[in-house]
């Protein structure tokens, strides 16, 4: 267990949590979205990691959805 | 806070909610307001007990709201402090006992007829009926966090719904912070809070025994020499308008920081 800096990884997981409890959707709802998604954008191209998920900006709670394709190969370098 | 009711809630219990009624309203009443603290946990009360006042309790609010005393009969004065009083709650009734509408009327009374400056009530824990009671009369709201998940958590949870409850006024209480973990990176700190709930503190108080001391002899933390009981003071201060500064906790990971905690400075 990583010790030390605990309470930036609890940040980041109240504000996750938040963001699902305000927008009243269950994490395992997005989880299902983001495969289906997922399945439809490969139909088309060659998707890798993606990532689907709520986020809060300001006042608004908004679905991100951040999927890059395999060619080229993702560097992982992209921010969000 | 221009807010003259205040309700203290939390949503999580055990995060100090009636700590915090005892302690601000006897501090708001040594800085001269005349101060009426109530106690909604009906069943569950302690108020009474955290304050010290248990042997003195006759009447209860209940019998209040259901005609069977007069509002003087139930409020028990505190002889340590002047103008602080606590109406405590009933032991043997259910929530149900307790009505939104007439509940708002007796604190109506308070202010208009008995002339209290400020109404303090100690909310019950959870988001149910009792919670919703007690914040129905309130103008102004103290939501009591502490620096954890399900504290934070549940915290959000209340402000949601004491806005739909068109509550105005919502300060923070940062409670039980303990400076060295924030220091070390290992505990939120008053921004984090901020920053994740998007409400201002209003008072930051650090863990400390001294609370555990004051609540075993039933003496409010602010009569006595505490560090909690002075951030508790300086909370009320702030109530009151008052521009209090926090002391610093705020994390600070340089060797001269490292220096000055190992030989016990700020």
């Amino acid at each position: 267990m990583k010790r030390g800096r605990s309470k930036e990884t609890l940040k980041d997981r109240l504000e996750l949590v938040l963001a699902y409890d305000r927008a009243q959707i269950p994490p395992g709802k997005v989880d299902a979205l983001r495969n289906d998604l997922l399945e439809v954008v490969r139909r088309y191209f060659p998707a890798g990691n993606s990532s689907v998920e709520i986020e809060q900006r300001g006042d608004m709670v908004v679905l991100m959805a951040n999927i890059p394709l395999d060619e080229p190969p993702a560097t992982g370098g992209r921010a969000r | 806070m221009n807010a003259k009711v205040i309700v203290v809630t939390s949503g999580k219990g055990g995060v100090g909610k009636t700590t915090t009624t005892a302690n601000i309203g006897a501090a708001l009443a040594k800085l001269g307001e005349k101060v009426a603290v109530i106690d909604v946990d009906v069943g569950l009360r302690n108020l009474d007990v955290v304050m010290g006042l248990e042997s003195r309790v006759v009447f209860d609010l209940v019998d209040v709201l259901e005609g069977k005393c007069r509002m003087s009969q139930a409020l028990i004065r505190d002889k340590r402090v002047e103008n602080l009083y606590l109406l405590p709650a009933s032991q043997t009734r259910d929530k149900d006992a307790l009505d939104p509408e007439v509940f708002k009327g007796v604190v109506r009374d308070l202010v208009e007829q008995e002339g209290f400056s400020r109404i303090l009530i100690d909310s019950p824990a959870g988001i149910e009926s009792g919670f919703k009671t007690a914040a129905a009369p309130a103008e102004g709201a103290l939501v009591v966090v502490n620096p954890e998940v399900s504290s934070v958590r549940d915290a959000d949870r209340i402000i949601g719904l004491l806005e739909a409850q068109q509550v105005s006024e919502i300060r923070l209480v940062i409670n039980r912070l303990r400076p060295k973990m924030v220091a070390s990176g290992n505990m939120l700190s008053e921004a984090d809070i901020l920053d994740i709930l998007g409400v201002k503190p209003i008072g930051i108080i650090p863990e400390d025994e001294g609370i555990i001391v004051s609540t075993n002899v039933g003496e409010p933390a602010v009569l006595g020499k505490t560090k909690a009981g002075e951030a508790f003071m300086a909370t009320a201060r702030r109530l009151k308008g008052e521009d209090v500064p926090y002391p610093k906790f705020e994390e600070d990971r340089g060797f001269l920081a490292a220096l000055r905690r190992l030989f016990g400075g700020a």
